[in-house]
């Protein structure tokens, strides 16, 4: 079976993102990029899958700058085989990148689609549901346990009441979810070997892909900031003051 | 403009979050159709049609749509919306996993987590975990929306007059099957609707510690119990106690962090409450940049001695 990930280039999880003065974005420029975390775990289980046996080539897949090359190297040295990287000059919203990703998988006809449940960046949590809906495969959303037997993955998902296990039918979709897994470091020799695996380039054209995007961002503020209060001395100060603001009787 | 709202319900009552979704709903100034589905949803529609602004509770009752699975659940959207303009559901498990799928089905850019309605089709909505906050006009002729729940107010039960109508949901799922639920049970109130939060972090150091120093001091509050990323991982509590950028997002009256850092994805997903109360022993920690009121000192002495006082 063969699985296909996608994985964002996203500004790295421990870096604070500031706006631009002008209001029209997040500055990225000269900000530490990495994978998704989120992807970072589908390549794991991809990588856990493969090993177990349940897979038997992995693709990457990634949709943005050039620049996303990085991310698909360090795809490839996690123990991705090959990647392809469709190119795009502009931000290619949700809905675009799960069209792609339904081309891709025209050609590539994996058994086993692995995402991350949301990017880090924009937070929309959209294109694995999304590229479901274009394919017609069952979605394991939020996923933190996968399972696979025969021509069916069992899901279980993190839920709002606690977690839920559904039964999809191959190929299915599966974003993941934190606790999942704990990805791996890619080893140094890895990494000088993922610089010979196979990288095709592609444009969203090639697929016949129209990316124009439907959403205006009209304008990016920083949210409004809260003011840091007082520190107390002690219990009773604190328990005083909870009462004096009616939070407590 | 025609609005349909993916409603949720238990026991019988339509869910909080859903009530504010239906806030949302108002502010587009048209039609609002409440849309109830699953083989209980006929146990709901009494409290639905109550609900002030609610013009049409539609009921699909098909047991095909039995926990609420995505791809049961977005054909009957999509062709709903072939009378509706506008989409909501509320920012949950049930409506982040649907929504995106029915805005594929009809080929439409969702908007996620919205937090404002500016204009028919302008919304705001926070990116990059909290840090900023953009705003966004959909081009689309139907919009898909989820609405993030703590920055509406709830729609009010009680002079509803709402219609009810059974729809025929013709559905056909044989790519996904129900297994199991493993629910987390709790008497106590439910995070994002709750008025106080006590939540606590990898410095309580086990489990055990959680249970015996967190616990006591909500039940003393009336208070639902929350946990950081780190509690969770380390298997303090299940994963549905989570608050944060990828947990629940909670804007309660009261939050009590306790043994809580502060990371920005923690904070994305509560820095909204009212009051903001941090215990931690370290006096550097960022929790204590939005905190309204810090104490500083061990939490093992500090929190019995506020769960006695309080």
């Amino acid at each position: 079976m063969k699985v296909l990930v996608a994985v964002k280039r996203v500004i790295d999880y421990n870096v604070k993102p500031r706006v631009k003065m002008d209001g029209t974005g997040v500055d990225l420029a000269n900000v530490k990029m990495s994978m998704n975390p989120f992807d970072e775990i589908a390549v794991e289980e991809a990588i856990r899958l493969k090993e177990k046996g349940a897979a038997t080539e992995i693709v990457a897949v990634s949709i943005g700058p050039a620049k996303a090359q990085e991310t698909l190297r360090t795809a490839l040295a996690m123990g991705a085989d090959r990647a392809i990287l469709v190119t795009s000059g502009e931000e290619v919203e949700p809905l675009a990148v799960a069209k792609i990703l339904a081309k891709v998988a025209e050609e590539e006809q994996p058994g086993l689609f692995l995402l991350g449940k949301q990017a880090i960046d924009d937070d929309s949590s959209a294109v694995g549901q999304m590229l479901g809906a274009l394919t017609g495969y069952g979605q394991g959303t939020f996923a933190s346990k996968v399972e696979v037997a025969g021509d069916t993955v069992n899901v279980t998902r993190e839920v709002d009441g606690g977690l839920e296990t559904v039964a999809l039918k191959l190929p299915a979709i599966v974003t993941t979810d934190l606790r999942l897994n704990e990805p791996r470091y890619a080893s140094l020799p890895n990494i000088m070997k993922a610089k010979s695996k196979p990288l095709a380039q592609k444009t969203p054209a090639d697929y016949g892909v129209d990316t124009a995007p439907r959403l205006e961002t009209l304008k990016v503020a920083e949210p409004s900031k809260r003011q840091a209060g007082a520190k107390v001395g002690s219990v009773d100060e604190l328990v005083e003051k909870l009462k004096s603001v009616g939070v407590v009787a | 403009m025609k609005v349909l709202v993916l409603g949720e319900y238990s026991g019988g009552k339509v869910k909080d979050s859903t009530l504010a979704t239906l806030g949302a709903a108002a502010k587009f100034g048209g039609d609002v159709d409440l849309l109830l589905i699953g083989p209980d949803a006929a146990g709901a529609t009494e409290d639905a049609k109550s609900i002030a602004g609610v013009s049409q509770v539609l009921v699909a009752a098909d047991p095909a749509l039995d926990h609420e699975l995505a791809e049961a659940v977005a054909p009957l959207l999509a062709r709903l919306m072939a009378d509706h303009d506008v989409l909501l559901a509320s920012s949950t498990t049930t409506g982040r996993n649907i929504a995106p799928r029915v805005a594929a089905l009809l080929d439409v850019s969702q908007v996620s987590d919205i937090i404002s309605v500016e204009g028919p089709d302008t919304f705001t909505r926070p990116i990059y975990a909290g840090n900023a906050i953009a705003t966004v006009r959909s081009k689309d002729a139907k919009k898909v929306l989820t609405v993030r729940g703590t920055a509406f107010d709830k729609a009010e039960r009680g002079g509803g007059s709402a219609a009810v109508e059974q729809v025929d949901a013709g559905v056909q799922n044989d790519r996904s099957q129900f297994v199991s639920m493993d629910a987390s049970e709790s008497e106590r109130p439910e995070l994002t609707s709750a008025k106080i939060i006590v939540s606590g972090g990898r410095a309580l150091g086990s489990g055990a510690a959680f249970h015996q120093l967190i616990e006591p001091l909500a039940d003393k509050l009336g208070a639902a119990v929350g946990a950081s990323r780190a509690a969770v991982d380390a298997g303090y509590v299940p994963n549905d106690y989570q608050v944060g950028q990828t947990g629940k997002i909670v804007a309660p009256e009261l939050y009590i962090a306790i043994g809580i850092s502060g990371a920005i994805q923690h904070l994305a997903g509560m820095k909204d409450s009212k009051v903001i109360v941090a215990i931690n022993k370290d006096e550097e920690a960022p929790i204590f940049q939005v905190a309204d009121v810090g104490l500083v000192g061990d939490l093992f002495k500090l929190v019995p001695e506020l769960t006695e006082k309080l």
